[in-house]
């Protein structure tokens, strides 16, 4: 041991300050994103609430959220917007910590609950439960779950053995989410209440028609589940490794992967439940927010806040920007694909395998 | 020099092989003249085999039968048609295209070309007020060619050229891209998305002799065109060097045989709606009965991908009773454990 350690070259103090300061850069760089992103998210809020067919000023959306009786402005902003204002962040926080969950436990980027197929489990499941046997709400989350905790299972079982894993899991999973896509088309087309929120809620996503009643189940995992993500964060820093080192680091591999995969598919199919699969909210959160923090930090809290600044953003864009309004899950679904064949080039050009 | 390989020495397991492969082809045919039977004998109204005979022979001579069971089978006789034309299309159409990117995975569906398909014909009822037949193929025709290349050009970047997964994957981001696209298209026309919501499930039953002729000249000249690509397949199938070496025009026997694959589901996707899978199932289980000479695969893929969907027809006319579950639900049903199996057995990368 000695001996090693006197082969190695000296570290000088330069070396030490040198790293000392990269550190402290790279822990800067990393508030400065997560204020940056917070202020973001916040202004976006804002705008959700001030905005609509009549903007009311900054002083009458206080006087509302404080409780105040504020003529016109208390309808507007209390019972329609702060809802879908409330709806958007929670559902993209929770579609982003589950999506970078999903992404850094896997090891690639393309392996969002998305993209796999577990948030079209979900979505079937929702509208089974709501359109086809009008079950109430809890049941509803209640059922989605399952199904989405089911699909995951599904998939890891029909995944495992042999080399590759990830490939062949990613592959499993979009063919298992193309059978639960046919599954949502047709429960909506045999419903006989085809109308087009419906379906598009539970085809891409929609932020329409959100109620204060309906946001408990998604407020509470939230509340619960992305601390939990965030405290075995550190291990899922080091499971990112490869399990081998994770395990020499003293992480706990199978308990924290478990616990981390029931939080992630309880995060993403709450918020289905509630939204629909809002489209690549989960697989475009965790990517941005790692460019945005830079390397070497974790990226669950930067993911959860850039998924709801992308949930808001695209909510505003889709209501205002155009004649018509649409709903979130369009305008997430027609920016978010050219990314993913962005990424699948550019990674196949480096010659990886996606 | 492709007679030399068509005339492989007489060893005795290559007259197993054959021998195997005229099995195939003797069930094969059996087993469409049962699923057609089947197809026009179940439904929601049960018949018995007398009103079977009696429907097809009063429909030979072109009578309309007074007997109500009689009647049922003759309104069967369409849709099965379609269903086996659609079948044999999509399968054919799915052999060629894993023949051609040498890649187990290609199917239409999975290469989004169903939705290309659809998106054209969504921006030809929204913007340009279509509504004939003729006018749907000539849409989905070209949404599909745009899609299946735009789709094959984005999975072959890089030094691995396709794979399953950047195929897969490609599909998968264009699917979502375009399908996000129809929805922004309908959502303002309420009147278009009526006419298009049963274009997101596919169903044989919607289709009528009238759209049946005007896509039938693509079935034929697809399907024919596809049969004589055959052994210019198996030399492809060794590599395009050594195929070069046997004398076949790489570049333009690829181009020729995509054209045909795209042309045969596109066509199907006009009259019957987007139906995964059958494309990807069945070139694969022929494979494992009859090996992968093309000059057998693509022949018996047709027959078996008629008996698939026309089974999946009459599947979902029984289970859906008194209405039906579409072909559509049945196939990606019956599609994704095989997916997972063909997912399972493959090396990733290779191939």
């Amino acid at each position: 041991m000695a001996a090693l350690l006197d082969s190695l070259p000296a570290v000088s103090d330069a070396d030490v300050e040198r790293v000392r300061a990269g550190r402290r850069r790279r822990s800067r760089r990393r508030t400065v994103a997560l204020v940056v992103l917070s202020v973001l998210a916040v202004a976006l809020f804002a705008a959700m609430l001030m905005l609509g067919n009549t903007i009311y000023p900054v002083s009458d959306v206080l006087a509302v959220l404080r409780g105040e009786d504020v003529s016109g402005a208390s309808f507007a902003v209390g019972t329609l917007r702060l809802p879908r204002a409330l709806t958007a962040v929670l559902a993209g926080a929770a579609f982003g910590v589950a999506g970078s969950t999903f992404q850094t436990m896997l090891r690639n980027p393309l392996a969002s609950p998305d993209v796999i197929g577990i948030t079209s489990g979900a979505s079937a499941a929702a509208v089974l439960s709501i359109v086809v046997l009008k079950w109430s709400g809890t049941a509803t989350m209640g059922l989605s779950l399952a199904v989405g905790i089911l699909t995951a299972l599904v998939i890891y079982l029909a995944a495992r053995g042999g080399d590759s894993t990830g490939g062949r899991l990613i592959l499993i999973g979009i063919g298992v989410g193309a059978m639960l896509d046919s599954v949502v088309a047709y429960l909506l087309l045999k419903a006989a209440v085809w109308d087009l929120a419906v379906a598009t809620r539970w085809m891409t996503g929609s932020l329409n028609g959100s109620r204060m009643e309906d946001i408990l189940p998604l407020a509470i995992a939230v509340v619960v589940l992305v601390p939990i993500v965030l405290f075995l964060a550190r291990d899922l820093g080091a499971l990112e490794l490869g399990d081998s080192w994770a395990t020499a680091l003293g992480v706990r591999v199978d308990r924290t992967r478990v616990l981390l995969v029931v939080a992630a598919v309880a995060l993403a199919c709450v918020a289905t439940a509630t939204t629909g699969p809002i489209a690549f909210v989960a697989f475009l959160a965790g990517p941005i927010a790692a460019r945005i923090v830079g390397p070497g930090s974790s990226v669950v809290l930067p993911a959860a806040l850039t998924g709801a600044c992308l949930v808001l953003a695209a909510d505003l864009l889709g209501q205002f920007a155009f004649d018509t309004k649409f709903p979130v899950g369009v305008i997430t679904g027609i920016l978010g694909a050219p990314y993913l064949i962005y990424l699948l080039v550019r990674t196949s050009r480096r010659g990886g395998s996606a | 020099m492709t007679a030399t390989l068509a005339t492989p020495r007489r060893a005795p397991a290559a007259s197993a092989g054959a021998r195997r492969r005229v099995v195939a082809l003797v069930v094969a045919v059996v087993a469409v003249l049962l699923a057609v039977l089947l197809s026009l004998a179940f439904g929601s109204r049960p018949v018995t085999v007398d009103q079977v005979v009696e429907g097809i022979t009063t429909w030979l001579r072109g009578e309309t039968p007074t007997d109500i069971g009689a009647i049922a089978v003759q309104s069967r006789i369409p849709r099965t048609v379609v269903a086996l034309l659609a079948g044999s299309a999509l399968a054919l159409s799915g052999a060629l295209m894993q023949a051609i990117t040498r890649n187990p995975l290609a199917d239409p569906g999975i290469l989004g070309v169903n939705t290309g398909a659809a998106l054209a014909v969504v921006i030809g009822i929204a913007f340009f007020g279509l509504s004939s037949a003729a006018g749907y193929l000539v849409l989905a025709l070209i949404g599909a060619f745009v899609t299946a290349f735009f789709v094959y050009f984005v999975g072959s970047v890089g030094p691995g050229g396709t794979t399953p997964i950047k195929l897969a994957l490609a599909g998968a981001a264009t699917t979502a891209a375009l399908s996000s696209l129809v929805a922004a298209i309908l959502l303002p026309r309420q009147a278009v998305m009526d006419e298009f919501r049963y274009w997101q499930v596919g169903n044989v039953g919607r289709a009528d002799w009238g759209s049946l002729g005007v896509v039938l000249p693509v079935l034929v000249i697809g399907t024919i065109v596809a049969l004589l690509c055959a052994s210019a397949l198996n030399a492809l199938a060794l590599g395009d060097d050594v195929a070069v070496g046997l004398g076949v025009h790489v570049g333009r026997i690829r181009v020729v045989a995509a054209v045909a694959g795209v042309g045969l589901c596109a066509a199907v996707t006009a009259i019957a709606g987007p139906i995964g899978f059958v494309g990807l199932m069945v070139p694969h289980a022929v494979r494992l009965v009859a090996g992968t000479d093309q000059r057998w695969l693509l022949p018996l893929s047709a027959l078996g991908g008629a008996v698939l969907l026309t089974l999946a027809d009459t599947i979902g006319r029984v289970i859906g009773s008194p209405g039906e579950v579409e072909a559509g639900i049945i196939t990606a049903f019956l599609g994704a454990p095989v997916l997972i199996a063909i997912a399972r057995r493959t090396r990733m990368k290779a191939l």
